[in-house]
């Protein structure tokens, strides 16, 4: 028996290693390259035979890398604080209201939710561009956000309805009105909730690729990192230490905010699918 | 007492007509928003759809004729959804089994699970486009570290994103890498499985199959279902992983003003939001791309429709 159990230990640990080997290498192999100097890095060399540091400065002196770290920033946290400020009300409502309409609501936000950002994109493209002119900004990718995101409402309401209606009644008897209510009792309560829908939507536009593509493109000065990315290669003759160390500066943000976070993001990552 | 059956007293009227506003009052972001973010651009796509329209002349009513071009002429389609759909199968199937397989090898890590947990599950925080683009490097032809240790080994070094035929399997490589949403989903609808099932099971002589097969499945049926509804509604979104490393394995300088076809190499990784953005952004052809972009608005229904009619953990039963 206690050999058998040994045995099954060593087979699951192996396994466990052969696959951290897959999700770490990536990782390892561009950072060994980042640091490598410009001719070794065309080379296919794994290790680097010289340790240069300075390429990182180097990226951070690249004309407008530092812009696109300001405007991701500027997206991100503005795009974030909207979000969560018009997403929890609307959350709140469908959680908690009884009206005619509610399931279609329901249904409607899930919709808007599953729908791919390039249906629609052509006339609110010429709304910004022509009416508005705002194209060459980030703002139609920010103004958007202060109008209860779909994504963000449903992962609300969800963690909302797990809130046991008896601290919202007795509020209520107290003399509480409800955005009271909302904003002493609910929100309080909610507070992982909402770090989780605040994490998921920073991430999503730091990611964000496709809005800056459409809206900043034609201006460098508002492009994102994630955007900018893209470009880097190319400016740089095909050096791919320094794109891999841009590469690396991009994700560290993150994965920062990934280690400081860890309990919120995995309780908004279960909340999306098994508590539904 | 007769009266408030056939009519409510003003006082609960007026109660009434206050929660009404009040839940208006509280929807009101998320209902103007869909109004304007929605509603308005849906209907102007229909519209640009019958027109013919460069974003220049004024828009001139051409019937049909978008439509016919969209479905019946235009050679970049049928790639566009074989490729998608191919991705739909292939991508989100590899991503469910992949998860799955992680999530229970997770489970069952006694010593360092906490470490292991972080590293499988780090990768699906890299951003899309740094993500792609370290994996064109490491699956650069001939000098990338991939084909270096492949050739070390004696073993064949494909051409990775070079290679019409290898490019979509990179991608789903490069999905792969990021499983850990599938992974923590996975993890936590196996953890809920009651432990006295797996004691009853082994009782009955039972084998590791046996128990899959018989305790594992039927409970987290529902979270397979979601992973698969997900994965699905995704990839038919999937555009920057696609975008990022076709325009970066073509080796072509991208940079502004430059205007680089999507699909390469050979149109393999040509997916149908990638040629809305080519026929709106780069060929300036509103029209068709309003009728492209219709054509995704469909399947994409098609798709949460049938979703919520199965009721895949997403829309719960009304409460």
């Amino acid at each position: 028996m206690r050999r058998s159990r040994t045995l099954h230990w060593i087979a699951v640990h192996a396994v466990a290693v052969a696959a951290a080997l897959f999700f770490v290498l990536p990782f390892l192999f561009v950072f060994l390259t980042s640091v490598m100097g410009d001719e070794q890095a065309m080379s296919g060399e794994l290790w680097p035979t010289a340790w240069h540091w300075s390429n990182y400065a180097t990226v951070f002196r690249t004309p407008g890398f530092l812009d696109w770290w300001r405007n991701s920033l500027l997206y991100a946290g503005l795009g974030t604080l909207f979000t969560v400020c018009s997403a929890v009300p609307v959350a709140y409502a469908l959680a908690r209201f009884r009206f005619r309409g509610r399931r279609t609501a329901m249904i409607l936000v899930v919709s808007t939710m599953m729908l791919p950002p390039q249906v629609i994109v052509i006339p609110m493209y010429l709304v910004w561009a022509q009416q508005l002119h705002l194209s060459g900004t980030l703002w139609p990718l920010i103004i958007p956000m202060a109008f209860g995101d779909a994504y963000s409402v449903f992962l609300l309401r969800q963690f909302l309805l797990t809130i046991p209606r008896e601290y919202t009644e007795s509020a209520r008897v107290d003399g509480c009105g409800e955005l009271r209510t909302l904003l002493r009792i609910i929100v309080p309560m909610a507070r992982p909730g909402i770090a989780a829908v605040a994490l998921f939507q920073f991430f999503f536009c730091w990611n964000d690729y496709f809005g800056p593509q459409i809206y900043a493109a034609q201006n460098p000065a508002s492009w994102t990192l994630s955007y900018g990315l893209e470009s880097f290669k190319s400016a740089h003759n095909v050096n791919w230490n320094l794109t891999m160390a841009a590469t690396l500066l991009v994700m560290a943000p993150v994965i920062v905010v990934f280690f400081f976070a860890q309990k919120a993001f995995v309780e908004g990552v279960t909340l999306t699918g098994v508590k539904g | 007492m007769v009266s408030t059956a056939l009519a409510p007293p003003p006082g609960l009227r007026r109660k009434r007509n206050r929660e009404r506003l009040r839940t208006l009052g509280f929807l009101s972001p998320w209902l103007a928003g869909f109004c304007v973010f929605f509603g308005y651009p849906l209907i102007a796509t229909v519209y640009f759809s019958f027109m013919h329209y460069n974003q220049i002349q004024e828009p001139d009513f051409v019937g049909l004729r978008n439509w016919t071009y969209v479905l019946t002429q235009m050679p970049l389609l049928g790639p566009a959804l074989g490729n998608t759909l191919w991705l739909v199968v292939v991508m989100v199937s590899l991503r469910v089994v992949f998860g799955l397989g992680i999530g229970m090898l997770v489970t069952r890590i006694r010593t360092g699970a906490g470490f292991f947990r972080t590293a499988f599950y780090l990768p699906y925080l890299a951003p899309p486009v740094a993500a792609t683009v370290a994996f064109v490097f490491l699956l650069n032809p001939g000098t990338g570290p991939v084909d270096e240790i492949l050739g070390a080994v004696g073993l064949p070094a494909p051409s990775w994103f070079n290679d019409p035929g290898w490019a979509k399997p990179s991608l789903v490589l490069l999905s792969l890498w990021g499983i850990g949403d599938l992974m923590v989903i996975f993890m936590a609808a196996l953890l809920d499985v009651p432990k006295e099932q797996y004691e009853a099971a082994e009782l009955d002589g039972a084998g590791a199959w046996g128990k899959f097969r018989y305790v594992t499945w039927p409970s987290i049926t529902p979270v397979v279902l979601f992973a698969v509804v997900t994965g699905v509604v995704q990839t038919m979104q999937y555009y920057t992983q696609a975008l990022v490393a076709g325009k970066l394995a073509s080796g072509v300088s991208v940079g502004p003003g430059t205007v680089i076809q999507p699909g390469y190499p050979d149109h393999s990784t040509l997916t149908v939001p990638q040629l809305v953005y080519s026929l709106g952004f780069q060929n300036f052809n509103t029209g068709a791309a309003c009728a492209l972009s219709l054509v995704l608005f469909a399947l994409a229904m098609a798709v949460t429709t049938l979703l919520m009619r199965r009721r895949a953990g997403l829309l719960p039963a009304e409460d």
